[in-house]
Order: structure tokens, then C-alpha cells, then sequence
């Protein structure tokens, strides 16, 4: 017993069972995703992130030991950003004729997510600092945590807001552009970017090389709009 | 595949010089792909196979990337608790009505304009 404690105690302070794990729980959440016919709502982020969620409060596991060994994967997000600029320049002809489409379309829709969104919250009468924390919950995270910071908001509640709005996003984004009759791939790129990030633009470049291309470029548009934009409207509205 | 790791590496790593050395408010990993995208552009030509499929390989798995990050949700539960009604009702309505208003203004502006 002593030495199954042992193991335990190994196993749950290095970072090769955490790495191992979020591994195996992807390719657990691939599964489950081609089981339930790749439907927009199976979202493999979602299933893998419930996983492992559940992983860690069954087995008491803390956050932080787990992103020791999670961290590697984490890292990559960095130079996948960069990568997009591949697909971006493979579709620079398409893109290139929508260029200002685009920078309206999202300066507009990323405007529009934050307004909804505060708006409700307000309605709901949730603390100032709930509501500043909401505002920049569309973009990037390291860029929504900074916005969130300057505005009066929880910067790590805003971290947790953005990954439910992507994976919100990324899950039932598409339904709803059905819904709402929109066919054409680079508008459909364009909101995926706008509203649901890098987590929106997973699920748009496994669909589609023109929506994944639009929604990359969206994200890196909203993430600037909304840098420059948030900060001032928020002055002007309750400055 | 390491020139091409290496050549994703260097742009992420010039976007974060960039964005402390000019105070910009947008991450490293953002303005490199400016970087990197400007890059190709100057080239002219198509992209070097091998970062093509470098590329290729890390956003096939894009979304795993976000994994870790998205599991730290565990450590804001109580928050997300208390607050449940205004922050699900924010995040779902608010995430969806700006998906269908950015896609139909979209679509909108590109058949007006070509």
C-alpha cells in the first residue's frame, strides 16, 4: 500500500502523467467527437476540458500541479498563433478582395459582443467589477486579461470567460449561422474569429480553409480592435 | 520541420521584442503572425513546403492546445458559481448574437461590395 502511495505521490508531482493525460483525454474527445458524427455541439475542446476538470476534483489533484506537466502543451499555443499566417497567406487572394469587409465586420461585431454582453450583465444588476470582467471575454486571452485589468475587471475571471465563450462559441456558433442563413464561408469565418477566438477558429479551419483563414484573420483583428477600443468606450460610457 | 519550428519560434519571439519595446497592446504571438505573414508576402512565392506542413500539423491540433488553459476553469468555479445567472446568460447570448450580427453583416457588406 505504502508503495502504491508511493507511485502516487510521483506520479501526481511530475509532469509526465499531467502531459500524458491531456493527451490520451484529446484523443479520448476525438472519439467521442467522430461518435457523435462530428456535430458542431461535440466539441472535442469541451470533452477534453470536462475530462480532465473532473480528473483533478475527483482525485484532488491541484490546478497547478497539473499545468506543470500541461505547460509543454500550452507552450505551443504561442507558435500556432504564429502559424496562422500560413493559411492567411494561402488564402491572401480571397482574403484580400474582403480586407475591408473584414475590419469593418469585426470592429463592428467585436463592438457588439461586448455591449450584449455587459448590457445583460447589467440588466441582471451583477457587481461592477462581474461586469468589467465580462466586457473583453471575445478575445485572446492574454489580450482579454490585460483589457480586463485596465477597465476594473477580475483578470482571471476574465481568463475562465473566454474559454466559455470559445468553446460556446466553437459548439453552437455554427448552428446558429445556419440558423441565421448565413452560406458564404468568409462571413462565417469572420463571426467564428470575432466572437470565439482561437477556440472558434479550431473548429472553423477543420471545416473549411476559407472560414479558418477569415477566422484567424478575425481574431488577430478583434484582438486589436478591442485592445484600443474597449478602454476608451468604457471611459466614455462609465468613466 | 526544425527550420520551420524554429522559423515560427524566432517570428513569436520578435512579436514579443516588438510588443514591450513599442508598448503595444496586442500579444507577441499575434504580432508574429503579422511578422511571419509579411514575410511570405515579400517572399512572392508559395510558402516553404516545410512550414507548410508544420503549420498544417500544429493547427490540426489546434484546439488541443487550449486544453491546459481551459481546464484552469476548475480554479474559478466558485466565482462562476456565484455569479452563474448573469455570466452564462452573458456568455451564451452574448457570444451568439454577436456571431449571427458579425456573420450577417458580413455577408451583407460582401455581396454589396463583390
Amino acid at each position: 500500500m505504502s508503495e502504491l502511495g508511493e507511485i502516487w505521490v510521483y506520479l501526481a508531482r511530475e509532469p509526465l502523467a499531467a502531459l500524458t493525460a491531456t493527451l490520451l483525454a484529446w484523443l479520448g474527445a476525438l472519439r467521442l467527437q467522430r461518435a457523435c458524427g462530428r456535430h458542431a455541439l461535440a466539441n472535442p475542446v469541451l470533452f477534453a476540458v470536462a475530462l480532465l476538470a473532473a480528473g483533478l476534483l475527483l482525485t484532488g489533484i491541484d490546478y497547478r500541479s497539473y499545468f506543470e506537466g500541461a505547460q509543454f502543451v500550452h507552450f505551443l499555443l504561442g507558435p500556432a498563433t504564429v502559424a496562422l499566417a500560413v493559411p492567411l497567406y494561402r488564402q491572401w487572394a480571397v482574403v484580400r478582395r474582403a480586407a475591408g469587409v473584414a475590419a469593418v465586420s469585426v470592429i463592428a461585431g467585436g463592438v457588439f459582443a461586448a455591449g450584449v454582453g455587459v448590457a445583460i450583465a447589467l440588466a441582471l444588476r451583477a457587481a461592477p467589477e462581474v461586469v468589467a470582467s465580462l466586457a473583453p471575454r471575445s478575445v485572446t486571452t492574454p489580450v482579454a486579461m490585460g483589457i480586463a485589468e485596465r477597465i476594473g475587471g477580475l483578470p482571471s475571471l476574465t481568463a475562465a470567460l473566454v474559454i466559455c465563450s470559445g468553446i460556446t462559441g466553437a459548439a453552437l456558433g455554427p448552428l446558429v449561422l445556419d440558423w441565421a442563413r448565413v452560406r458564404d464561408m468568409r462571413a462565417r469565418g469572420l463571426a467564428i474569429g470575432t466572437a470565439a477566438h482561437g477556440i472558434g477558429t479550431a473548429r472553423a479551419l477543420s471545416v473549411s480553409a476559407a472560414a479558418g483563414a477569415f477566422s484567424g484573420l478575425a481574431m488577430g483583428l478583434n484582438a486589436l480592435a478591442t485592445a484600443l477600443l474597449l478602454p476608451l468606450l468604457w471611459r466614455l460610457a462609465f468613466g | 520541420m526544425i527550420g520551420a519550428l524554429a522559423a515560427l519560434l524566432a517570428c513569436q519571439l520578435a512579436g514579443e521584442v516588438v510588443a514591450r519595446a513599442l508598448h503595444l497592446p496586442v500579444p507577441g504571438p499575434v504580432i508574429g503572425m503579422v511578422l511571419l505573414f509579411l514575410a511570405l508576402l515579400l517572399r512572392g512565392r508559395e510558402a516553404p513546403p516545410a512550414l507548410d506542413a508544420t503549420a498544417d500539423g500544429l493547427l490540426g491540433s489546434l484546439g488541443l492546445l487550449f486544453v491546459p488553459a481551459g481546464v484552469g476553469v476548475v480554479l474559478y468555479l466558485p466565482l462562476l458559481a456565484r455569479d452563474w445567472a448573469p455570466l452564462s446568460l452573458a456568455v451564451v447570448v452574448g457570444t451568439l448574437s454577436a456571431i449571427a450580427f458579425t456573420g450577417r453583416l458580413a455577408q451583407w457588406l460582401l455581396r454589396r461590395l463583390g
